[in-house]
């Protein structure tokens, strides 16, 4: 199929982008989005121009490092999809495919669709861990966790740290990223002893690094590609104010 | 050149406990005195860098991705294997000694397997208590579930993310210590040159991706921990960054590189699609405790497999190795798929494929548990190839996953260049020949947590902190030798694009060092493969420049030294005069097509002595003595 797209070109940081055409010829719908860019890039760099730039790792949905907003959506927005597991059938011919990189004032742009995300390190540097050093601990099975607990953990722990939920939000909110983690870890006794600490310190280094507040969009919810559920902001929610009384 | 491996005498149980006994420590006042360099924030070296800073040396750690949680073992999804025994079904160290022994078609080092075995168990009790969310029965307890090459119920799960879900864990270890200041994270930058001052490793050479400049690092210990080479077939299921630079810049610094020709092909991925390929996506194994392999018994059968009946079906594993069926090893699954393909028996476009079946598992179990087992593959499946995979069979052909080859290491994980550790996927030490499902997990773990806390301590205890600075002579030619590589690269501005060079050679190492070897075949990749190299400097086109970030630049670097180590694995291949786990060489095997060791010439580890570039490199040899086990000819009938 014939395409056309419009990709953000920016040199750097620091120079202003623009949007800018490419006509994708020949796209078969078997390629993933990644690779339709690849060819892209190919074209371009026959004819002595300079590839776009875009970050990707993994290329099967796991590592998180592919960040494309497609048509206004992170990831494209198919239901629990990374933009490197999009493949090229879900598009028609002669479609125009607007790609831009995450937009969001905590997660600055690199070069074209790259952006920095270390903003999203930082927060779990302030207690997003479980405090213990290797060696001396204690039979894995000697503390029985529920597997009901074991599993709302896991739906937590799913979380991929791509960054889509703050792209999609209207307030560049991290909240659905920082939730994810605070509830893994408040779903396991492991995670209690320091569960206060925990979510005091993510939520306030969540809050340094500039990213928005939570209005009840929901929209992280839907662009999530491991379908972290909302229900954990309530739950770090419940976790905040438990620990801002015990503070207090 | 006399290789030590300095396996500890005595009974194999307590060769480890030995060792730890007669190492030197290092005083804990003195520990933040010494500066070590971990090169890798995956499970290996993200789980060094944070032991090491608990223990107190201030460690700078290095990846190329943007966050340490990136690194590639985030994408492992079948299991991390450990002797708990939790299921009471016989298991013991000693067999997962002996099941990776013989997986390893008895071609790695008996103690540093053995050692492997013991520490497993430790690994589960570590990873619980740092909060990684495994599989649990109702009761509470951890579940287990079996693997390709054991008959025991061994192996600890995370639904289909478990590498992700321990490289979780170690991240948040990771950044346990960034925040205590003992580690400095560096991300979004790539190791360029070892720097070797009086024969000690002793600092690297690194570009910052994004604003390309050249830094030098000195410390007191360097540790390389950087992963797989399997994308040097281009196509693999490893991630597009993957690559040899870190391991194969230090080879040329003087390590040894081992066993380069073991790399290992997955039986169990989606098939290719086209030339437009980039990457090829792994099913996990564990789907083979359920599903069930087969191709149509005539060749040329085009029917829905929905309408092929059970007797015009071959289900080629269990009829031909009944005792493992459907969970045969790896070389072995990946070999019998081919041969079917082959007699044109192969099944989806290409005829390069076999089903792998659920129908039967579905109808015993019900679609709920398969989808409670599975359900991430099933849709990941369904994603890339646009199948539902609970109503026609997946269809599945191998690919290139695992590269046993690394560097040349002794016990306490050092190579032969003083100061110099390396864990990980990037040395040689424990799969031999093949490697099991779910141990190389267990192995970097191992690795990170357990081995180097240890050994690198009596090697520092040994150095005097702070002896090398950086203004050594010897950290500027390396900074120079960087800087020189890349002008280079940049100013060929040839007409062929990076990539057309990384498929070519990749389509000549998947024919000729693939899954099956020949003395021609390799004597032929052996002439074509310096052939492009020299093409490659001659008309490679990398656009933009130095000091900004350029992907071209970095993918240039990497398939410059892809084209380097494709012949050695190619030399590699040709040397050994016989079949083993992977290396499957035509001339050498059973009229049934398996693998024929010959254990009175080539019971060794091929180590590789780099002589300069241009020059052949020198073998050297590193004997395997069996002490405990039995050569056995590895059945798995
Ligand atoms: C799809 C897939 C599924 C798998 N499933 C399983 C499984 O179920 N069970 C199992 O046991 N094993 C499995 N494996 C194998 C296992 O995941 C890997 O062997 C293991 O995770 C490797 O860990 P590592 O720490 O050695 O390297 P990696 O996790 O690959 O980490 C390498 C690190 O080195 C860094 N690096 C590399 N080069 C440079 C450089 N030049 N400069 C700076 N930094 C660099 C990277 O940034 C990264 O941080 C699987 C592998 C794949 C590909
Ligand atoms: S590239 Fe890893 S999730 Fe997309």
């Amino acid at each position: 199929m014939n395409l056309t797209l419009r990709i953000w070109r920016q040199r750097n940081a620091q120079e202003r982008g623009s949007l800018v055409s490419y006509e994708a010829k020949d796209i078969s719908p078997d390629m993933s989005f990644l690779e339709m860019l690849d060819v892209v890039n190919e074209r371009l760099i026959a004819k002595g121009e300079e590839p776009v730039a875009f970050d990707h790792d993994c290329r099967e949905g796991i590592c998180g490092m592919c960040s494309l907003v497609i048509n206004g959506l992170a990831h494209g927005g198919r239901r629990a999809t990374t933009t490197c597991q999009l493949h090229m059938r879900h598009f028609k011919d002669g479609d125009v495919i607007t790609v831009e990189p995450w937009r969001s004032r905590a997660f600055p742009v690199v070069r074209d669709l790259v952006v920095d995300r270390t903003a999203f390190d930082r927060v779990i540097h302030a207690g997003g861990f479980v405090s213990s050093n290797a060696g001396g601990a204690p039979d894995a099975n000697a503390l029985p966790v529920p597997r009901d607990d074991a599993e709302k953990a896991m739906d937590a722990a799913a979380c991929i740290g791509c960054g889509a939920c703050v792209a999609s939000c209207p307030n560049g909110s991290a909240m659905l990223f920082v939730a994810a983690k605070v509830s893994h870890l408040a779903h396991l006794p492991q995670g209690h002893p320091e569960r206060a600490q925990r979510v005091l310190g993510m939520v306030h280094q969540m809050d340094l690094e500039g990213f928005g507040n939570c209005t009840n969009h929901t929209e992280c919810e839907a662009v999530c590609p491991k379908e972290v559920s909302i229900s954990h902001i309530a739950k770090m929610n419940r976790e905040f104010i438990r620990a801002s009384v015990l503070e207090a | 050149m006399k290789l030590e491996s300095k396996v500890p005498s005595g009974p194999i149980e307590s060769k480890w406990d030995k060792r730890r006994n007669e190492m030197r420590l290092v005083n804990p006042a003195n520990k933040r005195r010494y500066r070590v360099i971990v090169v890798g924030s995956g499970l290996a070296g993200g789980a060094a860098a944070a032991t090491l800073g608990e223990m107190g040396y201030r460690v700078d750690c290095f990846c190329f991705q943007d966050s340490p949680r990136r690194a590639h073992s985030i994408a492992a999804q079948g299991g991390i294997n450990a002797a708990k025994n939790y299921q009471n079904d016989g298991d013991s160290v000693y067999r997962l000694f002996y099941d990776t022994m013989k997986g390893g078609d008895f071609r790695s080092r008996e103690g540093n397997v053995y050692r492997l075995a013991q520490l497993s168990a430790a690994i589960i009790d570590q990873c619980v208590a740092m909060g990684v969310p495994f599989a649990r029965e109702y009761g509470g307890q951890l579940a287990n579930r079996s693997f390709g090459g054991a008959q025991v119920s061994r192996t600890f799960y995370a639904r289909g993310q478990t590498g992700q879900q321990l490289l979780l864990g170690v991240y948040a270890e990771l950044c346990r210590q960034i925040a205590a200041k003992t580690v400095t994270m560096h991300p979004r930058t790539e190791m360029q040159e070892l720097v070797v001052v009086d024969g000690h490793a002793k600092g690297i050479v690194t570009r910052d991706l994004v604003t390309g400049a050249i830094e030098t690092f000195a410390a007191d210990a360097v540790v390389l921990a950087t992963g797989g080479y399997a994308p040097v077939f281009y196509l693999s299921t490893n991630a597009m960054g993957n690559n040899v630079t870190a391991i194969y810049r230090a080879y040329r610094k003087g390590a040894l590189f081992a066993n380069p020709c073991f790399t290992q092909i997955h039986p169990t991925c989606i098939p290719v699609t086209g030339e437009h390929q980039s990457k090829l996506t792994l099913m996990s194994e564990s789907l083979r405790n359920d599903g069930r392999i087969w191709v149509p018994k005539r060749a040329g059968d085009k029917r829905d497999p929905r309408q092929v009946p059970e007797e015009d079906r071959d289900y080629y594993l269990e009829r031909i190795y009944p005792a493992y069926g459907n969970l045969a090893a790896r070389d072995v699954s990946s070999r019998a798929a081919k041969r079917m393909c082959d007699e044109g028996k192969g099944v989806g476009p290409g005829g390069l494929g076999v089903y792998l079946d659920f129908s039967d598992a579905i109808k015993r179990l019900g679609e709920g548990v398969i989808r409670e087992r599975y359900g991430n593959l099933f849709d990941m499946y369904e994603r890339i190839t646009g199948e539902d995979a609970y109503q026609v069979p997946m269809r599945i052909y191998p690919a290139v996953h695992y590269a046993m080859g690394g560097l040349w290491v002794d016990y306490d994980l050092m190579s032969n260049v003083p100061g110099l550790f390396v864990l990980g996927e990037a040395n040689f030490s424990d799969h031999g020949a093949n490697r099991l499902g779910a141990s190389a997990l267990m192995q970097g773990l191992a690795d990170g947590y357990f081995v180097i806390p240890y050994t690198l301590s009596n090697y520092l205890a040994g150095q005097k902190y702070g002896a090398v600075a950086a203004s050594r002579p010897e950290f500027r030619q390396a900074g120079e030798e960087a800087q020189e590589r890349i002008r280079k690269l940049l100013s060929v501005k040839g007409k062929r694009s990076v990539t057309s060079f990384h498929r070519e050679l990749g389509k000549v190492l998947w024919e000729h060092c693939g899954m099956e070897r020949s003395r021609g075949g390799l004597t032929k990749a052996l002439e074509i493969v310096p052939a492009i190299r020299e093409e490659f400097w001659e008309n490679v086109k990398v656009t933009g420049g130095a000091k900004e970030l350029n992907p071209e630049l970095e993918k240039a670097g990497r398939v410059a030294d892809f084209l380097d180590l494709a012949e050695l694995i190619c030399h590699d291949a040709l040397a050994r005069e016989e079949s083993c786990g992977c290396h499957l060489r035509a001339e050498y095997q059973t009229e049934e097509g398996e693998a024929k060791r010959n254990d009175k010439d080539y019971c060794f580890v091929s180590a590789w002595e780099h002589k300069g570039p241009g020059q052949k490199p020198v073998l050297q040899k590193e004997p395997l003595e069996f002490e405990t086990v039995h050569l056995a000819e590895r059945s798995y009938k």
